[in-house]
């Protein structure tokens, strides 16, 4: 008799699980780089193309890493915050400037404020392919050992600013390099 | 650090999601035609992270373009199969894998077929041998349903 | 005004159909003959407010009505008309209205083909479908109402999504819903049985012809799915283990084995406890796939516009249909149980053993379908589950299946042995292993052995099915062959046709991606494809490009292909019109990438594709098989009897 029972038990459990994946979202991707050490890279800086940055050039200190770029609305929509996150100057905000063109880079950047410490160049996407980079915006965030400890996929928000980022900064800020 | 659900279709549009009615068809020469292969089977075998579903050759999405180029440049360097897909799973994770790796959390996914077979099978024979024929059946009846089973419809 | 009738009608569609529900319900629980009467108005009333509704919306579409929203989204005024009509089932709120007609046309055929069904059964049977139809009307009123308002009126609509502008949309979807939602009435019938508290072989003969013929627009409707995927998609698929793909072959093969399954609880009343389940379960899937596809739950290409409320909606009601359905199964299972013995060699066995495969196959792509979902919700990973892995579980199981298949049709009823069934299969399986390799070798070039194991495996079928109808006719020539019996020889029939075009054309395929400049050419398969340059096209809501190669073959030519690449005004999507020669034994295939420098040289990418149409004509070939299956004379014979019957009594009361 009990044994009767057993499809109707499997499908409670198959609607459990329904029920969770309404909650979920399928086609967001966690960073496999989290508690990884950064991709190295070595691109040009934006205004000084002459000038190059390597990853591991900014050992030793916390840094954060704002993928974005000029065709990209959402990144619009998100500035204000990235400046704000900036101007709190508890860790310099690098730009990676991803498949755009220096010019409309530039020309945006002039229109809606430039908070960057270095703006670096990846015209083809090859750093974002290796930081596994795939919408933007995203932002990352490096300790004093080259360790990613944070990735945000999409326009932060100030409520992610001030809940998750800004504690984590000054916790990592703490450590010893 | 999960995001909110609403800024997932934005980022989406934003990347302009690969629309299927475009055939992704990229110009590539190979030095053979091993690697050609390689490859197309490489760009069936990774997903379009940015799309609904499809792999990096099905789709024309900027991030599927760049993927087939990466591809493209480690199969004609050289490398092979599981370099390429190793290459990929180290910056985007298994998701990127349309064949899902053999390993913990996806036992249940490969083994699981082969094992509800042989559960059912086995039930099934279990069933079948334990099964009694309540109704005795006289000789004329056997002869009838004999012939019935003759006929065979 | 019209959109506000189509809404008050579905409305009193939504009344209607909860009247049918409940009356006839109570009636038959209480032996109310008034009440268990009230089911075949009610049904029919149903379905014609329903219908309205529907009118309602089409007639919003065909004149340009942009203040529904639901119009000034999915159309446009340079819409072509056919297009208009098709656009009302082209988005989710209206492709519910359809799932809600199609539910009520349904309902209706029950109250009309069901002269021999004692009332009381029929009126929980339409009870059964009643409540399913309160669901989903309740759920377009809520959650989905295709009337809404949109204030103020656009001026213009944003236009068909391009890729549904084509004749795939004006069949695919009412016919797979047609068997998708035919489904019902087996279920029904099945719950109507077990309510009823008997369930004999009159169930099966009842569910039989309608199952049949759910199952044959299921069939259709994912031919014409893959049909259409393979020539609007440009890219010469034609299956993709796409979530929502799969939401459809699930229930087909759960579907293939209540079928086998009703026929062996009809002939031999066995395995009843069995088939009532599979009947759950087949349209259970069916209200599955409704909810994956429309819910958001999984990526894919196919999917609705997904919303957690809607999510919601359907998986409560989806809890309680099936969840519902199992409780009363297992409260009545124990009752329904046959014992009756068969030997472990034995058709009974065989078609067990189908059923296994068929349900093992189901569970098996349900699971990968499901398992990224599983496996994020356990929040012990994220992954993806693509083509290879269903290519690698499914094939292996269906080849045991496809063995079986040739067996099982000879073997005979409760008993049969090994010496009786060997002489009969023997020859048949050394001339499939002898001409199986022979074919690919002689047709197709290369050995591989992919193609070599595939023909065997169809000759086998081909010649066991041939088997078996000549131990049919043997001395008694084809006329006495029922249709029942053709069924079956059609369909495996199309099983073999099938399986010679999934093996040659994902064995011999070929295809080339190259840059053409005019005057080039290249050479594929033995085609000579000559490209002859491109011209500007503009079509009523759309402007592009199209593409002039001439193919030939050793000189003689072939056929003149023009692929087009159009980008739609309104939508500004672009498309690729692939050009496709289509021919029995091979498909040619051009689709237009992108414009390489100013000389007029463009990326295109060329296939050949042998045997391709076998696929769907294998196909065609089971749906026609399910197609006699369900005309079979003696369900016929069965109104009929059921008319003389109610004669006889009328003379005697008279």
């Amino acid at each position: 008799m009990k044994r009767y029972l057993i499809p109707f038990a499997i499908f409670v459990v198959l609607v459990v699980f329904l029920a969770i994946g309404l909650k979920l979202d399928p086609t967001y991707i966690p960073s496999p780089f989290i508690g990884k050490p950064a991709p190295e890279f070595n691109l040009p800086d934006l205004h000084n193309p002459d000038q190059r940055l390597k990853a591991s050039d900014l050992k030793g200190q916390v840094w954060l890493l704002n993928v974005w770029a000029s065709w990209c609305t959402a990144c619009r929509a998100e500035h204000p915050v990235i400046q704000r996150l900036a101007a709190m100057n508890i860790a310099p905000v690098y730009g990676l400037n991803y498949k755009d063109k220096p010019e409309d880079a530039k020309k945006w950047l002039r229109e809606l404020g430039d908070p960057y410490k270095a703006n670096l160049v990846d015209r083809n996407g090859d750093v974002g392919i290796d930081w596994g980079v795939y919408g933007v915006p995203e932002t990352f965030v490096i300790d004093k050992k080259g360790i990613i400890r944070y990735k945000y996929i999409g326009p932060i928000n100030n409520r992610v600013v001030d809940d998750e980022i800004v504690p984590l900064l000054r916790k990592l800020n703490a450590e010893v390099g | 650090m999960r995001i909110k659900r609403g800024f997932v279709p934005i980022v989406m549009v934003l990347l302009a999601i690969s629309l299927p009615s475009l055939a992704a068809i990229d110009i590539h020469q190979f030095d053979s035609p091993e690697k050609e292969a390689l490859y197309k089977k490489l760009t069936g075998e990774l997903r379009c992270t940015v799309c609904q579903n499809q792999s990096i050759g099905e789709s024309n999405a900027d991030l599927a373009k760049d993927l087939r180029r990466k591809t493209y440049e480690m199969v004609s360097a050289g490398k092979d199969e599981q370099f390429v897909l190793d290459f990929m799973t180290q910056r985007f994770g298994d998701f990127i894998l349309l064949r899902p790796p053999f390993q913990n959390n996806t036992l249940a996914l490969w083994i699981g077929p082969l094992v509800i077979l042989i559960v059912a099978v086995f039930f099934l024979i279990k069933f079948i041998r334990r099964s009694v024929n309540d109704i005795p059946l006289t000789d004329t009846d056997r002869a009838q349903a004999e012939h019935l089973l003759e006929r065979d419809e | 005004m019209i959109p506000e009738i189509g809404q008050f009608a579905l409305i009193l569609g939504m009344v209607f159909a909860l009247v049918q529900t409940v009356v006839p319900l109570a009636g038959a629980h209480f032996g109310i003959a008034s009440w268990v009467a009230v089911a075949k108005p009610a049904a029919r009333v149903q379905l014609l407010f329903v219908a309205i509704s529907f009118i309602a919306l089409s007639w919003s579409f065909l004149t340009h009505d942009f203040s529904v929203k639901y119009v000034a989204v999915n159309s446009n005024t340079a819409l072509p008309t056919f297009y208009l009509l098709s656009a009302v089932w082209g988005a989710h709120e209206g492709s519910l209205v359809l799932w809600a007609l199609v539910l009520s046309i349904w309902t209706t055929s029950v109250t009309v083909f069901s002269r021999s069904i004692p009332p009381v059964t029929l009126a929980r049977v339409l009870g059964v479908m009643g409540f399913i139809s309160v669901g989903f009307i309740l759920f377009i009123l809520v959650t989905s109402n295709p009337f809404e308002r949109l204030v103020p009126a656009a001026m213009e609509g944003r236009d068909l999504n391009p890729l549904l502008q084509d004749i795939g949309l004006i069949l695919h979807p009412p016919l797979l819903y047609m068997g998708y939602v035919g489904f019902v009435v087996p279920f029904s019938f099945a719950i109507a049985a077990m309510l009823g508290g008997h369930l004999d072989a009159a169930w099966a003969r009842w569910s039989r012809p309608w199952t049949h013929v759910a199952w044959v627009f299921l069939t259709l409707g994912i031919l014409l799915g893959s049909w259409w995927a393979y020539y609007e998609l440009g890219w010469g698929g034609w299956w993709f283990w796409d979530p929502v793909e799969n939401s459809s072959f699930i229930p087909w093969l759960v579907g293939t084995a209540l079928m086998h399954s009703l026929a062996v609880t009809e002939k031999r009343g066995t395995f009843k406890a069995w088939t009532v389940l599979l009947a759950i379960f087949t349209f259970s899937l069916s209200l599955l796939g409704t909810f994956l596809v429309r819910s958001g739950v999984l990526t894919s290409v196919h999917a609705f516009a997904s919303d957690p409320a809607r999510g919601t909606f359907i998986l409560i009601f989806l809890a309680v249909v099936v969840g519902g359905s199992l409780l009363i199964y297992s409260w009545r299972a124990s009752q329904i149980r046959s014992y009756v013995h068969f030997d472990l060699l034995s058709r009974e066995t065989g078609l067990l053993l189908n059923n296994v495969f068929f349900v093992v196959a189901a569970i098996s792509i349900l699971l990968g379908t499901l398992y990224p979902l599983i496996v994020d919700a356990l929040g012990i990973g994220k992954i993806s589950v693509g083509p290879p892995y269903f290519n690698s579980v499914f094939l292996p199981l269906m080849v045991p299946m496809v063995i079986l298949l040739g067996i099982g049709p000879l073997l005979r009823w409760k008993r049969d042995s090994f010496s009786r069934i060997w002489p009969k299969i023997w020859l048949i399986a050394v001339i499939s292993l002898v001409v199986g390799p022979l074919i690919p070798l002689l047709a197709m070039g290369p050995y591989e052995i992919r193609a070599t194991f595939g023909m065997m495996l169809a000759i086998w079928v081909l010649g066991a099915t041939l088997k078996s109808l000549f131990e049919q006719t043997r001395g008694r020539g084809f006329a006495t062959v029922s249709r029942s019996f053709w069924g079956m020889i059609l369909g495996h029939i199309g099983v073999a046709v099938f399986i010679v075009g999934i093996t040659l054309t994902s064995v011999y395929s070929t295809e080339k991606d190259l840059r053409l400049d005019p005057g080039d050419s290249y050479e594929l398969a033995g085609f000579k494809f000559q490209f002859d340059g491109t011209t500007k096209i503009i079509g009523k809501n759309y402007s592009g490009t199209k593409a002039k190669l001439t193919v030939t073959k050793n000189g003689k030519y072939i056929a003149t292909m023009e692929p087009e690449k159009r980008n739609y005004r309104v939508q500004k999507q672009p498309l690729t019109e692939a050009a496709i020669d289509a021919g029995l034994f091979r498909d040619l295939f051009v689709a237009l990438g992108e414009p390489l420098g100013s000389k007029g040289a463009w990326s295109v990418r060329i296939y050949h594709k042998p045997f391709l149409r076998w696929i769907w004509l294998g196909a065609l070939i089971m749906a026609l098989g399910g197609l006699f299956a369900a005309s079979d004379r003696r369900y016929r014979k069965l109104a009929g009897r059921a008319k003389k019957q109610r004669a006889v009594t009328i003379e005697a009361v008279s």
